[in-house]
């Protein structure tokens, strides 16, 4: 947007309620650059506690769909609802194609206490697991209560979103089973709820006992997962699924759970940040012209790896003092 | 750096579906988010625009350049200043209309590069180089 709002500006409209304001502070969230750090605290301040939900499962499950679904549902219950919808990039080229919103109905997309967003799985400083938590974090600030988050469930990085939150419904298919033997043990550990999406489709119940059965083997927990059915075309079961992430929601604030969660996201959440950040300044400063002194001994064989490593560390530690 | 984001919507139900996946291909190989919409109305287009903070829309046309135009006066109603690129069935005495109102139009046989080129000049001011 060629005039540059000061991101302190856009931040104090959005948690006024300013639509076009949290759109543009969205994406000054998503780039994680010197503006969206200086007004990273205040978005922290300025959260109320929305209550997250994470949508995965494998492409074609009827996420979007579903989530489509879910926001008719919630707003039924008269609340406003945000989503974010993640697709993932193409590794070459770095740009991504975002197509959840095509399952998105009318009514929804034109509804003023809803709000969507696109986002892609890399291209963020930090990629996906910096940029998700943040974007939560800002939407909370700025006033919408329940966030719906869908992701692909096929990758680590993926799966690692849902961890961002409070509640992580896994969607599956009939006859899925069969299909992804190698990720279920992953996804039903996630899995606060499953549902078997395209429930109008063959081989229902014996999806819903496979699922059971497994779930009966693992040990024995104050949250058992329920497993649920629903067909997202239609909607049916949706107003079930919803009423179990609510009992959910609530089953955490109760135990406490709910903030015990919250403080070990945030601890996972900056141990990746501090990584991510060192190894962006480490390869900075290879990059760097003493740096690149220091990597041309060592390829003569002037200098041994430890003290290479030594150096570059101290031009980074200097790099880094400089920087604060 | 961030990618610049574009929103791509079929502005009638006779524009085939396949030409927007091409181009939303092209797009994305050239580095761009590419937010597909599907068939949407004026008003959807304004909302989507705002909310997803584009920096490019792109509009597939099925022959009918008043579509175009009820758009185009629909976000500027909205105070929606981005840019906008039209591809697919434009008649020839539309071209001329379109492009007075500073919409870049891409008729049936345009090559995908300058396509791809024409998004990159429109959006290059927004891209921002996060490196000191
Ligand atoms: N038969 C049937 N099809 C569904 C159902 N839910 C979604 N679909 C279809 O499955 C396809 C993929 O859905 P989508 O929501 O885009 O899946 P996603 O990739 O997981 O987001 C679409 O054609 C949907 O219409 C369902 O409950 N029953
Ligand atoms: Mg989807």
């Amino acid at each position: 947007m060629g005039e540059r709002e000061s991101a302190d500006a856009l931040l104090r409209s959005a948690i006024g309620g300013d639509r076009r304001a949290l759109a543009r502070l969205l994406s000054v969230v998503e780039a994680g650059g010197a503006p969206f750090r200086v007004i990273a605290p205040q978005i922290f301040a300025a959260g109320r506690g929305t209550h997250t939900v994470g949508l995965t499962g494998a492409p074609g499950a009827g996420k979007s769909t579903l989530t489509d679904a879910l926001v008719t549902e919630v707003r039924r219950h008269g609340s406003r609802v945000a989503v974010v919808a993640v697709d993932p990039s193409s590794p070459l080229s770095g740009g991504a194609i975002l197509g959840d919103r095509v399952r998105l109905r009318q009514q929804n997309v034109v509804d003023d206490d809803v709000y969507v967003r696109s986002m892609a799985s890399r291209g963020q400083l930090g990629g996906l697991s910096l940029a998700v938590p943040e974007v939560i974090r800002t939407l909370d600030a700025a006033g919408w209560p329940v966030v719906l988050i869908e992701t692909v469930g096929v990758g680590q990085s993926e799966v690692a979103i849902t961890e961002n939150a409070d509640t992580t419904v896994v969607v599956l298919n009939p006859g899925w089973g069969d299909e992804v033997q190698a990720n279920k043990a992953g996804l039903l550990e996630i899995a606060d709820v499953l549902v078997v999406n395209k429930a109008d489709r063959p081989g229902v119940q014996a999806t819903v006992r496979d699922l059971e059965r497994m779930l009966h083997l693992g040990k024995v927990q104050p949250w058992a997962p329920a497993v649920l059915t629903t067909i997202a075309t239609d909607g049916t079961g949706v107003d079930r699924l919803w009423q179990v992430i609510t009992d959910h929601q609530r089953f955490l604030a109760e135990t406490g759970e709910r903030e015990h969660r919250r403080a070990q996201r945030r601890i996972a959440e900056v141990r990746e940040r501090v990584l991510h950040e060192l190894t962006d300044v480490s390869s900075r400063v290879e990059r760097s012209h003493a740096g690149a002194l220091i990597i041309g001994a060592l390829a003569k064989g002037e200098i041994d790896p430890v003290t290479a490593s030594d150096r570059l560390i101290r031009l980074a530690a200097g790099r880094m003092a400089d920087a604060r | 750096m961030v990618a610049a984001r574009v929103l791509m919507a079929k502005t009638s139900l006779d524009g085939h579906w396949r030409g927007i996946n091409v181009v939303s291909r092209a797009l994305r190989d050239g580095g761009f988010e590419v937010i597909l919409a599907g068939m949407v109305t004026a008003d959807t287009i304004a909302r989507i625009a705002a909310d997803e903070d584009v920096d490019l829309i792109g509009l597939h046309v099925g022959g009918r350049v008043e579509v175009v135009e009820r758009i185009l006066d629909t976000l500027a109603a909205n105070g929606i200043t981005t840019p906008v690129i039209a591809g697919g069935t434009i008649p020839h005495y539309a071209v001329a209309r379109l492009e007075k109102r500073n919409v870049s139009c891409f008729p049936p046989g345009s090559a995908l590069d300058d396509i791809v080129a024409r998004a990159r000049e429109l959006t290059a001011q927004d891209v921002v180089n996060e490196e000191e």
